[in-house]
């Protein structure tokens, strides 16, 4: 097993921290997993983007051009990497804020309104969470029971009374997650 | 077993720092290894070990505190990135000068002059052919790896106080931004007085009547004794050669091409091994893990068995001059790189590779 993953969207989104919470995760499940993000200029007040690979064999290239499945919050994202996910992967995409929707037919693309989500969780920092239920959803790389763990490892213990809320909004992601378009 | 964490390749270094009885560390921030002093102004280990964390005023002056602190038998690293380093050339030099131990993190960035804040491998030539002036070299140390970033802490001052020589930990952006996961080893403590006075008897350590003073200088006025000076580091490097030369190889065993890559230029020529691999050439791998002293004899011993070699670097072809040198007509030997901090795809190397062996 190996998932080359691309996480993209607007810096505040909460892109970075979701990558590293899947590849923790991922760690949980006794995976290889590396992590790597834009750290150029584009960061400053730009879109941000990580790309995560999890691995069942040690990992070479932490650098890919081609992923698995993408992950994608915002318009410039889109139009980038609509093109880079292999044929039968997934796009996971939010549709608020996007005006060209994504146009393949032959990869599975699933819609979640995150905003809504985080809206009906009571905390708008957990957006990145809905978006990851929704992934993990349609594409279960992860098990629940590593994600939390995961959640634990990468939230400080003096916040940890936050799990529960992280967790309710990974299950309305999983809940509203839609599947457009079947490969 | 040992707890795996989940950490960039700048944090690894700095936690490493810690849990391997480092006595300071001086720095000043530059992108992209500013983690390295920010996990430590965190995790405050003056509170905890002791270790001295300090923001010095810029680089040519945490050089100068590692100077100082060397010359006290401390184990003291700094940690910065191109321009910053080159600032401490000067530094260095005295240090290599006055036979001193210390680790500097050199994490690249595209250059010259300040250059971009992405991944490079474009100080090559500067590192590993000495940085500063004068007839010496730095031991370099080239991590591909978070782990290798925190294991190599530890082997940088193994062989620092080996050799009384300055180790330069020679990084790039990506392995120090990468986050992947890191085994713990077990913590060492500081070293205490009486220890230091073991491993480097030669520390200015306050003198008592027993004994002569002990002089810490790189300033020689008689061109007979410089002389002396230089033919004994010339020594000393020559067992450096024999002696603490490492490497790995990737399918080499049947190999008739092979790629020579360091850092992370080596993950990506593994991606590109598989899949030339999975073409049916057989190609393979030499990952120099310390580039001075580099891995000339394998490199040499590969040359006759391969049809060609390419060596693959995040510069204007600087390594490569090391492997053609080391080759010595035996084989073809071309170079393929990216710059400014750009990064090659394993696609574009195939394409590259296809092209210079007349395969495409």
């Amino acid at each position: 097993m190996k998932e080359e993953i691309i996480i993209a969207g607007f810096g505040g989104q909460g892109v970075l921290s979701m990558g590293k919470i899947l590849a923790y995760s991922g760690i949980m499940q006794d995976l290889e997993v590396t992590w790597m993000p834009s750290y150029g200029p584009e960061m400053r007040g730009g879109t941000a983007n990580v790309c995560v690979i999890l691995s069942d064999k040690k990992i070479g290239s932490p650098i890919v051009t081609k992923y698995d499945t993408a992950v994608i919050l915002n318009q410039q994202s889109l139009d980038k990497f609509e093109k880079t996910v292999k044929p039968g992967g997934w796009l996971i995409y939010d549709p608020s804020g996007i005006t060209r929707h994504p146009e393949r037919k032959d990869i599975n693309i699933c819609s979640i309104n995150a905003i809504e989500g985080a809206a009906r969780t009571g905390n708008s920092k957990v957006y990145n969470m809905v978006v990851l239920g929704a992934l993990l959803k349609v594409n279960p790389l992860v098990t629940l029971e590593n994600v939390e763990k995961g959640l634990g490892k990468c939230i400080p213990a003096r916040y940890s009374s936050l799990i529960p809320l992280n967790k309710a909004a990974i299950e309305d992601g999983m809940e509203h997650a839609e599947i457009i378009n079947r490969a | 077993m040992a707890e795996k964490i989940l950490m960039k390749g700048n944090e690894a270094i700095a936690i490493s720092a810690i849990r391997n009885g480092v006595d300071g560390y001086f720095g000043y921030p530059i992108t992209p290894q500013s983690e390295v002093m920010e996990t430590l102004m965190k995790e405050k280990p003056w509170e905890t070990t002791g270790m001295v964390v300090l923001q010095a005023e810029s680089e040519t002056s945490s050089i100068n505190m590692l100077y100082g602190g060397a010359s006290c038998g401390k184990k003291v690293m700094t940690s910065s990135s191109s321009p910053g380093v080159s600032l401490m050339c000067e530094g260095i030099s005295y240090i290599a000068g006055a036979e001193l131990p210390c680790v500097v993190v050199d994490v690249m960035r595209g250059g010259p002059g300040l250059g971009t804040i992405q991944p490079s491998q474009s100080d090559y030539n500067q590192i590993v052919k000495g940085g500063g002036h004068g007839d010496y070299h730095n031991i370099v140390i080239a991590p591909a790896s978070a782990q290798d970033m925190y294991d190599f802490v530890d082997w940088g001052f193994e062989l620092a106080f080996k050799y009384r020589n300055p180790v330069v930990v020679l990084a790039d952006g990506i392995i120090g931004q990468m986050m992947e996961k890191v085994e713990m080893h077990p913590m060492k403590p500081r070293r205490t007085a009486e220890e230091i006075l073991r491993d480097a008897p030669w520390a200015v350590t306050g003198k008592p009547a027993s004994r002569e003073r002990h002089i810490i200088t790189s300033l020689s006025l008689d061109a007979d004794i410089q002389e002396q000076f230089n033919i004994k580091l010339k020594e000393k490097y020559a067992m450096i050669e024999a002696n603490e030369v490492r490497f790995s190889e990737y399918m080499t065993g049947d190999a008739e091409y092979i790629f020579v890559a360091f850092g992370c230029s080596s993950r990506i020529c593994e991606a590109v091994v598989d899949e030339l691999r999975a073409e049916g050439i057989k190609a393979g791998l030499l990952r120099p893990i310390t580039l001075y002293p580099f891995p000339s004899g394998e490199i040499a011993r590969l040359a006759a068995q391969a049809k060609s070699m390419m060596s693959i670097e995040l510069n204007l072809g600087q390594m490569v001059h090391d492997v053609r040198l080391a080759v010595n007509g035996a084989c073809p030997v071309g170079f393929y790189g990216r710059q400014g901090g750009n990064i090659y795809t394993p696609e574009e190397i195939v394409a590259e590779f296809k092209k210079f062996n007349g395969l495409a």
